[in-house]
């Protein structure tokens, strides 16, 4: 393959599109880590001088790594790991033992997965998996053994911290930051979490033994910067095999980043939301509407894709509603209208719809009570109408109160779109009372 | 892991024989041996001078000593003795092993001259007896299969180990010369004790003229000597020897040891008939009282019978089974001496033929010459009974054992007096310290050994030779009493099978009952052998399997630079050469500790103060000062147990945790708090002063609070010597959680440690630094001032002090010319770890989220209430986006942009599946978020 690549500089464009959106695609996903972490340097180096202070002086430290979801926490500290097993003197000098709240949702979990992630499971047996209680003796008494000179540095790292701070009594979590304030093995607690009140959920016990330092990241990037950002995440490497491919593609992204359309569309995408998870999830939809024929991306593109990503779920749903449905909701619509968000019964909704009816003197929509009642409960069903809390499962069903979970915006907007909506009713949903 | 149940054996405790003498003062009454009988099982008695097993804590290695002295008050109501303790392996602190130099043997126990503990215990904790052997230093363990004999090399004095000296050195091989004399007179008559005696009488005369005091002195080293197993009481006599002799089947060492004995003997027999006739005669009365009716004539003879050596033996004879039946009330009176006879009184096929034979055994005395011809006859015709009840087997390899038994049991009955005799005439003298005894005791018994050896070298030298085949059908006897033994077992031994837990109740039964008879069927050992594996195995495991954390495969790096040096000086972890700050709160805890250590009680202290002001660096402190101390030999030697309620996963395994450390025992939690109460209640003794650390006190509660009333109800025991320091947080947690019982055993004994001041701060942090100028003045005020202010957590101080010097670090243009820590470098790391960070989350929120929040703000104002429901904030937030001139946002992009602050928690929200109904409240104050947000 690469041999054939140096003889012919020119692939066929088929196979520079598989290419190209290979590469793009482990970007988007989020398989391969950057280079470098980019906006966030001096963290970068923060926790790289921690984590390696840690490696080669047996310095025990905490850290937990704050930022909002998206903000690249996970990454930071992939990189900073990465780079740090580049380093000679790390290399075989960290153990690392990674937990994640949502996995190890008890202590005892959590004791038996460092356990087994230190490989100290196999030095007794099974005799380490006797009780909770053995096993944090033995994890502790274990870790108690070592000294910061002669033991070898134990790295933990905490995915969704916060949740461990849930756990009983906070023990795995007080014994990890004593044991990092005490001289025994030298540990490096990371915790990453994107709460950030997470030192309010620490006991004034765990919270004294936490070194309290946070690495907080908080994108304050603006708006060119995201613009640059885009532009970088969808050109192509110098080290593509076809050259000359490469550099139409990125002259194609460079003159896409210019477009106006495309700027208003990232506009909005950049307001609602600075996360890069949420840019990816755009670019990959664009990407993968490249093809041979259309072998760059078009602004309509992304328009289409930046369409798709903001389609409200729910008003969707709306569409797959029978005429009776729709009228029912539309019905809720008024109750809400006129009596301000106050819980509804079917048996109101009913009325509302028979006053509708009544007017129009229209027999087209003359359906029974029971057909009604089963609509009703379909709409339930779809989680467009929900009980309120609280009301008993003895009130009759056509009395049980109920709770319209849709917004007016939304109930409009599909019936915009709803197919072949009846004038009436539509005419009826837009007229200020029923 | 291995839970075993506690069963309890019913042991009944008597004095054998009557009160050797009386103290009026003390109204005491002193003993020469008393008896244990279990029921459903035949009686031992425990002389003075016998090593015994002692209940302890750990039912597997319960512990050694030695009886010194035998005394109750005057209604026989308390049974106290008086003992030598030796200390078993295990009891070793594991981090003394090290100054052994080498593996201890599993079963090498340590003459122990601490004088810290408390000798004299409850007769009612004594299990049984035991064996215990001396050895050389340098001799190498026996390779025996029997797991029943202890092995003396060294002493310890709790700080370093001694070769034991040398009185005790030889003393073990004392008892064994008593038996030359059956020898020589072995070749005429079978019978060997009564023969022995015999042999021996004679010679008495010429020897009283040693001088009397040498005796005592004997007897002393007798008592402090660890190895002679044969001291045994005369009771015990036959069995003791018994055991002996199975567990130094090597020949070799056989011959050697008997050519020694054989070699000191004599002296040790002149001075016991110098001393003992009245003393036996005395002893001896009860059982002639018992007997006189039945026994015949001959019977009589052996109360006039002078020399003591005798008697022992006669009683076991006479106390069989078939004449206790015939004659109840005797048996009756007479319990302890039935108990004397283990093995004989089951051997009914030789008793029951010839009721009177015992009698005339006893009463075999030199001038008699028929008495003895008779007694010997009557133990052919036994001997050759057994032979024909039971299977004839040839042990020739166990010849010589028996042999050796044999010679034992007739040197016993030598040693057993002289202990009476020095109980007698000279009970200050075994109060008196240990070692200053020994000393006099080496001195003169070398001198005395050394002449007697030169006496009756010739002698025995020809009596060693002649012994063996006399003594084959005795041997026989032994087997057979031993068969049938081992057909007695068969029941529990099954039963051990059966359920586990049991095995162990079982076999210490088993072992207390017939522990004289130990080991001849090998059914037996065999059967034993696996019992005691697991029992000191198990609990060793996983002591010994506990892994740690690899090796790492570079070196640490040492600090480089100023700054690096201050970091890793200013770590928490680091420990520091004093606790500056902190020195009347030292002061206070270290008078309470040391007080009740010198005084030997126990008593709670409860420190409070919240985190990070020094309480468990302070009691750390305060131990290893007094571990010092102790070291020093300025106090006694202490036990220090730590446990902390968040190191456990439930406060009941607080007594796990405790046990543990305590004896390495692993047991349940309610097992543990039995075994603690038993501990701590009284029985047993030899007990170091325990000072026992519970951190983080409040996580011990229960809804009982079973875990903390024991805790503080410990202390306050007669026996436990428990010191108690208890820390938690709160000034007032006895107040405020514990009931009243719990909260008055705590007692007032109280302290709390204030929060640092920012003088003391800046103390803390220059005695760590010990004069490294890595900081500026003002940046130390700063951090102390800035860090008292807030909470006074040293953990704190140190941490921001840390920082400060990576930032200095960093921010250095030139990382080699660093300069001093300063005060914008303090101010960033004060920055980094105080300031909040919602206010700059919220600045660097994305626009959409901007104006969320202030459409909810704009709700909570409309609606004069701090929640809303997403609906009603998302009405607002599309009409602030028209403000805005922004394109309103669909509601899922609404919610998205809710979920996003909510995960921050910026915003507090309800599940999200409530989709548009949840209700919002705010997380920051409406005034930070306008601070924010004005500032753009």
């Amino acid at each position: 393959m690469s041999k054939r690549k140096a003889r012919d500089a020119h692939l066929p464009v088929g196979e520079c599109i598989t290419q190209v959106q290979q590469i793009l695609r482990e970007r988007f996903c989020e398989r391969r880590l950057p280079d470098r972490p980019e906006g966030v340097e001096a963290q970068y180096k923060h926790l790289l001088e921690l984590l390696r202070r840690t490696a080669i002086h047996g310095e025990s430290n905490s850290v937990l790594i704050v930022g909002p979801r998206g903000a690249g926490k996970t990454t930071l500290l992939q990189c900073v790991l990465r780079d740090l097993q580049k380093e000679e003197k790390v290399q075989k000098n960290l153990l690392q033992v990674h937990l994640n709240g949502l996995l190890q949702t008890d202590d005892r979990i959590a004791l038996k997965e460092i356990t087994r992630q230190l490989h100290l499971e196999n030095v007794v047996g099974d005799k380490v998996f006797g009780s909770f209680a053995e096993n944090l003796a033995f994890l502790l008494e274990a870790l108690k053994k070592g000294n910061r000179s002669s033991s070898c540095p134990v790295l933990f790292v905490l995915d969704e911290f916060d949740l461990f701070a849930h756990h009983k009594n906070q023990t795995l979590l007080y014994n990890l930051f004593d044991v990092s304030q005490s001289a025994q093995a030298p540990i490096a607690v990371v915790g990453v979490t994107c709460r950030l009140d997470v030192l309010e959920l620490l006991e004034k016990r765990v919270k004294s033994r936490f070194s309290h330092r946070q690495i907080h990241l908080l994108s304050s990037l603006n708006f060119t910067q995201y613009l640059e950002r885009v532009w970088t995440q969808l050109s192509l490497p110098d080290s593509f095999s076809d050259k000359k491919f490469a550099q139409e593609w990125n002259a194609g992204v460079k003159t896409l980043c210019e477009d106006k359309s495309v700027e208003e569309v990232l506009q909005r995408h950049f307001n609602s939301s600075k996360d890069f998870r949420s840019l990816h999830m755009l670019l990959m939809l664009c990407l993968s509407r490249v093809s041979v024929a259309k072998p760059t991306i078009k602004p309509a593109d992304l328009l289409e894709a930046s369409r798709m990503c903001f389609a409200d779920a729910t008003a969707n749903m709306l569409h797959g509603l029978s005429i009776l449905e729709l009228c029912l909701v539309i019905a809720m619509k008024h109750l809400n209208d006129v009596y301000e968000g106050e819980p509804f019964n079917l048996q109101m909704v009913h009325n509302e719809f028979k006053k509708f009816l009544h007017r129009k003197s229209n027999s087209m929509y003359n359906f029974e009570q029971p057909v009604v009642m089963k609509a009703f409960e379909h709409l339930q069903q779809l989680e467009l109408i929900r009980p309120v809390d609280g009301s008993s499962a003895k009130v009759q069903r056509e009395y049980q109160l109920m709770r319209l979970t849709l917004d007016h915006s939304q109930i409009m907007e599909a019936l915009q779109k709803y197919p072949q909506c009846p004038t009436d009713v539509k005419q009826w949903a837009m007229s200020a009372f029923g | 892991m291995k839970y075993f149940t506690r069963m309890k054996i019913r042991r009944v405790y008597e004095w054998s024989g009557k009160p050797r003498s009386f103290n009026r003062r003390l109204k005491t009454k002193d003993y020469d041996s008393f008896a244990i009988s279990v029921e459903g099982l035949s009686k031992i008695i425990i002389n003075t001078g016998q090593h015994i097993l002692i209940e302890g804590n750990d039912e597997d290695n319960p512990y050694v000593a030695k009886v010194t002295r035998l005394y109750g008050d005057e209604n026989g109501q308390q049974m106290k003795a008086v003992v030598q303790w030796f200390i078993r392996v295990s009891e070793l602190p594991v981090n003394k092993l090290k100054l052994l130099g080498r593996e201890p043997h599993p079963q090498e126990i340590f003459y122990y001259e601490c004088r810290n503990c408390d000798n004299e215990v409850d007769v009612e904790s004594i299990l049984r007896p035991v064996k215990v052997k001396h050895l050389d230093s340098n001799d190498p363990f026996p390779d025996s299969a029997d797991k029943d004999t202890l092995y003396v090399k060294l002493s310890w004095d709790s700080k370093v180990f001694r070769v034991v000296n040398t009185t005790v050195v030889e003393s073990p091989a004392e008892p064994a010369p008593a038996s030359s004399p059956p020898s020589c007179l072995k070749p005429s008559l079978p019978m060997s004790p009564s023969c022995s005696q015999s042999a021996a009488t004679p010679r008495g005369p010429s020897r009283r003229v040693l001088p009397t005091p040498d005796h005592a002195i004997m007897q002393k080293a007798s008592l402090g000597e660890v190895g002679c197993s044969s001291v045994g009481t005369p009771a015990n006599v036959e069995a003791e020897s018994l055991h002996s002799a199975t567990k130094l089947s090597a020949s070799k060492c056989l011959s050697a040891k008997r050519r020694n004995a054989t070699a000191r003997t004599p002296g040790v027999r002149k001075r016991l008939e110098l001393t003992s006739p009245e003393k036996s005669v005395t002893g001896e009365e009860v059982l002639s009282q018992l007997l006189n009716e039945e026994l015949e004539s001959k019977v009589t003879l052996t109360r006039r019978l002078p020399p003591s050596p005798a008697h022992p033996l006669r009683v076991t004879h006479s106390l069989t089974p078939l004449r206790k039946a015939r004659r109840p009330t005797g048996a009756q009176c007479g319990v302890p001496l039935k108990s004397s006879s283990v093995f004989l009184n089951k051997r009914p096929l030789s008793d029951s033929d010839s009721p009177l034979s015992p009698s005339k055994d006893d009463s075999t005395s030199p001038w008699e010459g028929d008495e003895m011809v008779t007694g010997s006859t009557k133990n052919l015709v036994r001997t050759q009974r057994i032979r024909d009840a039971t299977p004839r087997r040839v042990y020739s390899g166990v010849k010589k054992a028996t042999q050796k038994k044999e010679l034992e049991t007739i040197k016993e009955p030598v040693l057993s007096v002289l202990a009476e005799v020095e109980n007698e005439k000279s009970p200050m003298v075994t109060e008196t310290p240990r070692s200053s005894k020994r000393k006099s005791a080496m001195l003169v018994s070398s001198r005395i050994k050394k002449q007697l050896n030169l006496l009756e070298n010739h002698q025995d030298l020809n009596s060693s030779g002649e012994e063996e085949d006399e003594f084959v059908p005795s041997k026989n006897d032994l087997l057979s009493s031993s068969e049938e033994e081992g057909q007695d077992e068969d029941g529990p031994n099954i039963d051990d099978q059966v359920s586990a837990k049991k095995f162990r109740y079982v076999a210490t039964s088993s072992r207390n009952s017939r522990s004289k008879q130990k080991s001849y069927s090998s059914t037996r050992t065999q059967r034993r052998t696996p019992a005691k594996k697991i029992s000191p195995g198990t609990p060793q495991t996983p002591r010994h399997a506990t892994p740690s954390i690899p090796i790492r495969s570079l070196q640490t790096q040492q600090p480089a630079n100023i700054l690096e040096e201050a970091r890793a000086r200013l770590h928490v972890s680091s420990v520091p050469e004093s606790l500056p700050c902190r020195e009347q709160e030292f002061q206070d805890i270290y008078s309470f500790v040391e007080s009740k250590i010198v005084d030997n009680t126990g008593g709670c202290m409860y420190i409070s103060g919240v985190p990070g002001t020094g309480k468990t660096a302070t009691v750390h402190e305060v131990i290893r000062c007094l571990q010092h101390a102790a070291d020093m030999d300025e106090i006694p030697s202490f036990h220090f147990i730590e446990i902390n309620g968040m190191k456990m996963t439930d406060p009941h395994q607080a007594y796990v945790q405790i046990l543990q450390k305590l004896t390495g025992q692993k047991a349940t939690p309610d097992h543990a708090a039995v075994l603690l109460e038993k501990r701590f209640s009284n029985l047993t003794p030899r007990k170091e002063t325990i000072v026992l650390l519970v951190d983080e006190l409040d996580l011990l509660w229960t809804r009982k609070q079973n875990v903390m009333y024991n805790l503080f109800e410990w202390p306050t025991r007669r026996h436990a010597r428990l010191v108690v320091l208890t820390i938690a947080n709160t000034m007032d947690l006895p107040e405020r959680i514990m009931i009243n019982r719990v909260a008055s055993r705590l007692g007032l004994t109280r302290m709390s440690f204030q929060p640092y001041s920012f003088k003391q701060l800046q103390e803390i942090i220059m005695s760590r630094l010990n004069k490294l100028k890595a900081f500026e003045e003002d940046a130390l005020q700063l951090v102390s001032r800035k860090v008292a202010a807030l909470s006074g957590d040293a953990r704190r101080c140190l941490d921001i002090c840390r920082r400060a010097t990576e930032i200095c670090e960093h921010s250095a243009a030139d990382p080699s010319s660093t300069g001093l820590v300063g005060m914008s470098h303090v101010m960033e790391a004060l920055n980094e770890m105080f300031s909040s960070a919602y206010i700059t989350a919220v600045r660097c929120a994305s626009t959409q989220e901007q104006l969320f929040l202030r459409a909810v703000i704009a709700e909570f104002r409309r609606l004069g209430l701090e929640e809303a429901t997403f609906q009603q904030v998302f009405v607002q937030h599309q009409a602030l986006c028209r403000i805005e001139g922004l394109q309103p946002l669909s509601v899922s992009e609404g919610l998205a942009v809710c979920q996003h602050l909510g995960a921050c928690r910026l915003l507090l929200l309800e599940p999200s599946h409530l989709g548009v109904l949840q209700r919002i409240r705010l997380n920051v104050s409406q005034d930070d978020i306008f601070y924010a947000l004005k500032a753009d």
